[in-house]
């Protein structure tokens, strides 16, 4: 908008005064479980993602110990095949879809507008709405179970054996909608965080100020936001196909499976990138960190960052050097891959030389992100010999593949996940996690993880197939494979202890003095705020001046490049307030109610269309109330607290936002409930 | 107001007299939180359109069944494409009537958009009918699916901006769009011109090229 239309505005009291009682009154609750369930706060949303992100974990671990268990000797009995398939397929989905992106997520929601100094995220209702479309479309894929089993073609779902014919059961009709729901969520989360990011930043945090994460949020949301359309194309065509005949992947009437893989892998590169971002992101918070120095290149770091985002969508067929696209698309992939590995490459150099000649603390957060860059640099390594397409056509579809994606996910992404979750559990619940365990949390987690993972890269050039439920004797398999199986145990156990060290920490500490603001002597500006932070998260809003503000309100430099201490840091950090003054959006359980609506609407498509009509009318519904809910309060982040007489322009609700909110959920709501009619 | 409590006077005044955006037009981009978000919204609506024109493409030849060449009607979608235009011209006046303040007009041309749009789904139904009758079910041949999906797709984005069409004018009747939210009208609108732009993709891609 430019200047010239700048609206004079109406000197207070702009507020309307349509407020309707009753079931349309916004909530106000603050405390119990009905604050959890109307909450806009991107706290408590971010907790509660994090919290649904471990169970689901829970369940993807179940699911990979059954696989494991399968695999210990030759002519495993435990799983039959059909079985197997469907566990491997839900073990890949649960763990991409329902575990690693919403903890990226989780310390986006959490962290995000605490770093650059917002009181909110742009649309607090849209990233309840985010979240709870994740929950019920996670729940409604794992559903599957208990209504004729679960899908079984792969989290990749290769046309032609998606289809009806190779997969008659409703497996994959509902891992293809719930993936739609979850999809929505993130594109909605995707547009709300961005908006996030450029527009509500502090005084004086410019895009060349934010902390590292903040950057790798920007560009992970602008991969989902590029990347997420075109896997709903192809599951839109792919439930066309499976439920109204459609011939988008039947090979009868002259269609082309690669469609399938083109879509899907334009949108499934771009996804593996937007795992691992938040996980780097959070790794260059913590590695300054500990090592009581900047981050060594912070633009190199950030532009590698965005150079990773662009250079991902310009890779996808290096998944499908075997499918036959020829040689001249296959070259052109290769280069690209192998030319993505540079600014990955930058990353593990700055990391190393942030870390070279600092004073390191070997706390667990600092443990696990050394964890992340070497098994990362290991599995990057790896993934490297894949961009050699004559080699990749050796070890395509071979547990080196295996061993290869979860270097790089697990070693990568989780393991900065997991030390993220103890360098941040102070400032979101106001306890640490108990160091002790939390060490041998990280050592036991790395040899269970090696173990496991390690060895599958010999299986995988001894030529042991991905997805194979059972291997005969005399290949020589069997050694590894055991190995593999007590590794993956291992694993489970070192998960166990963290899940263990969150109750015990919490007992713990109410014999313990409360934590400070600044328990690690951090960085950035999300350290200020008192732990647990406070609804209104900043008061006042600070000013940044440089990156890692909040550092140099601590410590200065003498000449000779000495640190001093220039300020106490209970002198630096915000006190505790009362946050009067500070306006912030009411509850609203419509998100909530529109989320409920799409997985029924789901059910329906799949078993009678009466209830598609009822989901689709409770989600279009939910979507008026949505957008006629009483106008309360913006939806608007940022709201001055030392000027309340000028609260009256940014009163009242938005409606845009939930308009654009219905332009795309109704696109999902209308294209069902228009099939239904 | 809440009294800052730090120690340290030079980082306590900095963050007492800082500029914080009291408006929305006030954010650090200077487009208001709505409007960016539409963009976005809508810069990732053109990899959903690209993927399903691409689909498109890729199954023009049926091989099987009527071609489009059989059946399209080029006059008769042309003029159901003019309207739509039209209904382009008719919300850049509903935006300029609000932004002088005129709920009446703004109504007025709100409901024209929204009845031309109207007019442009009602085309398209009966199009699909009349290729329904002629021999082009939904099942036919790929080119069948990809056609349907492809302009399906395309109508229920006009219906859904129809939608918030008609929820804009009872939000102005309940007079719950004052003047300082006039934006809401102008995000609605680059919603509609979007669908309108990638309609003369569609309509050249589809009708247009042999």
């Amino acid at each position: 908008m430019s200047d010239s239309t700048q609206l004079a505005l109406p000197s207070g009291g702009g507020e309307p005064t349509y407020r309707p009682g009753g079931v349309f009154a916004r909530p106000n609750t603050t405390k119990g479980w009905r604050s959890w369930v109307t909450t806009v706060d991107h706290k408590k949303i971010g907790v509660m993602y994090g919290a649904t992100a471990l169970f689901f974990l829970l369940v993807g671990g179940i699911e990979a110990l059954l696989i494991r268990v399968q695999l210990w000797a030759p002519r495993g009995t435990l799983l039959s095949a059909d079985l197997y398939n469907q566990v491997f397929t839900m073990h890949g989905t649960t763990m991409i879809f329902l575990v690693v992106m919403p903890i990226g997520a989780a310390f986006a929601n959490y962290l995000m507008p605490l770093q650059i100094g917002a009181r909110d995220v742009a649309f607090p209702r849209i990233n309840a709405f985010s979240y709870w479309i994740f929950l019920t479309g996670g729940i409604f894929l794992n559903t599957s179970w208990f209504l004729g089993g679960g899908a079984d073609g792969g989290w990749f779902n290769y046309a032609p054996n998606n289809g009806v014919i190779f997969s008659p059961s409703n497996g994959i009709d509902f891992w293809n909608l719930g993936l739609i729901m979850t999809g929505i969520g993130s594109l909605t989360g995707a547009v709300n965080l961005i908006t996030t990011v450029l527009n509500l930043r502090a005084p004086g945090m410019s895009l060349m100020r934010m902390p590292v994460f903040t950057w790798m949020t920007l560009v992970t949301q602008f991969l989902l936001l590029f990347a997420i359309p075109v896997l709903t194309v192809a599951q839109v065509l792919l439930m066309m196909d499976r439920l109204f005949d459609a011939n988008f992947f039947n090979v009868a009437k002259g269609a082309n499976p690669l469609l399938w893989q083109h879509l899907f892998w334009i949108f499934g590169h771009p996804e593996v990138y937007l795992m691992i971002l938040p996980a780097f992101g959070l790794v260059s918070e913590m590695l300054p960190t500990f090592s009581r120095k900047p981050i060594f290149g912070y633009p190199f770091i950030v532009f590698s960052g965005v150079a990773i985002g662009f250079m991902g969508f310009g890779v996808w067929a290096h998944h499908m050097f075997v499918s036959g696209i020829g040689p001249i698309s296959v070259t052109t992939f290769a280069l690209t891959t192998m030319f993505i590995a540079v600014p990955t490459g930058v990353k593990i150099l700055n990391w190393t030389a942030t870390m070279w000649g600092g004073k390191l603390q070997f706390t667990s957060p600092m443990l696990f992100s050394i964890g992340l860059v070497t098994m990362f640099t290991i599995g990057g390594l790896s993934g490297v010999t894949h961009a050699v397409a004559p080699a990749d056509t050796q070890q395509t579809d071979t547990y080196y593949i295996v061993a290869h994606f979860h270097y790089v996910l697990f070693g990568g992404a989780f393991f900065g996940f997991v030390g993220a979750f103890y360098y941040y559990w102070p400032k979101v619940f106001g306890y640490l996690l108990n160091e002790k365990i939390g060490k041998g949390n990280f050592w036991l987690m790395l040899l269970g993880f090696n173990l496991t993972f390690a060895p599958m890269h010999v299986l995988g050039l001894q030529g042991m197939s991905r997805r194979i439920y059972t291997y005969d004797q005399g290949y020589g398999f069997e050694l590894w494979n055991k190995v593999a199986t007590i590794g993956s145990f291992v694993l489970a156990t070192s998960v166990a202890i963290f899940l263990f060290n969150i109750f015990y920490s919490k007992a713990k500490a109410k014999s313990l003095p409360a934590v400070g603001a600044d328990p690690w002597d951090s960085r950035t500006i999300e350290w200020m705020t008192p732990s647990p932070v406070p609804f209104y998260n900043f008061d006042p809003i600070p000013t940044v001046s440089r990156v890692d503000d909040f550092w140099y309100r601590k410590y200065g430099e003498t000449k000779d490049g000495q640190l001093v201490r220039i300020a106490a840091t209970d002198d630096v950090v915000q006190k505790r307030t009362d946050g009067k003054g500070i306006h912030l959006p009411s509850p609203s359980y419509w998100p909530l109610v529109v989320a409920i609506g799409l997985p029924i609407v789901g059910y329906g498509l799949l078993y009678t269309l009466w209830l598609a009509l009822i989901g689709g009318l409770i989600t279009v519904g939910g979507l008026f109330g949505w957008a006629l809910e009483p106008p309360d309060d913006p939806d608007a982040g940022h709201d001055d607290d030392h000027a309340p007489d000028d609260h009256s322009a940014s009163g009242g609700e938005v409606a845009p936002a939930d308009v654009s909110e219905e332009a795309d959920d109704e696109v999902a709501a209308d294209k069902e409930v228009e099939t239904v009619g | 107001m809440a009294e800052p409590l730090t120690a340290h006077p030079t980082v306590a005044e900095a963050d007492a007299h800082a500029p914080v955006a009291h408006i929305e037009h006030d954010t650090n981009t200077g487009i208001s939180n709505t409007k960016l978000a539409m963009w976005l919204f809508l810069a990732s609506e053109c990899l959903l359109f690209g993927g399903l024109i691409s689909t498109y493409l890729l199954y023009k030849n049926p091989l099987e069944g009527p071609s489009g060449a059989d059946l399209f009607d080029i006059p008769f979608t042309s003029a159901s494409s003019f309207v739509l235009l039209m209904s382009s011209l008719t919300m850049v006046l509903a935006v300029s009537a609000i932004e002088r303040g005129d709920h009446h007009r703004m109504r007025i041309w709100l409901g024209s958009t929204a009845l031309l749009g109207s007019t442009f789904v009602a085309g398209q139904i009966y199009e699909f009918t009349a290729f329904y009758r002629e021999g082009l079910g939904f099942t036919t041949s790929r080119f069948s699916s990809a056609f349907y999906t492809l302009t399906g797709f395309h109508g229920v984005h006009v219906t859904v901006g129809i939608i918030m069409l008609v929820v804009l004018v009872m939000l102005s009747i309940r007079g719950r769009l004052p003047e300082h939210r006039s934006e809401t009208v102008e995000v609605v609108g680059l919603y509609w011109h979007f669908v309108d732009i990638v309609w003369i993709l569609i309509f050249a891609i589809v009708y247009l090229i042999p």
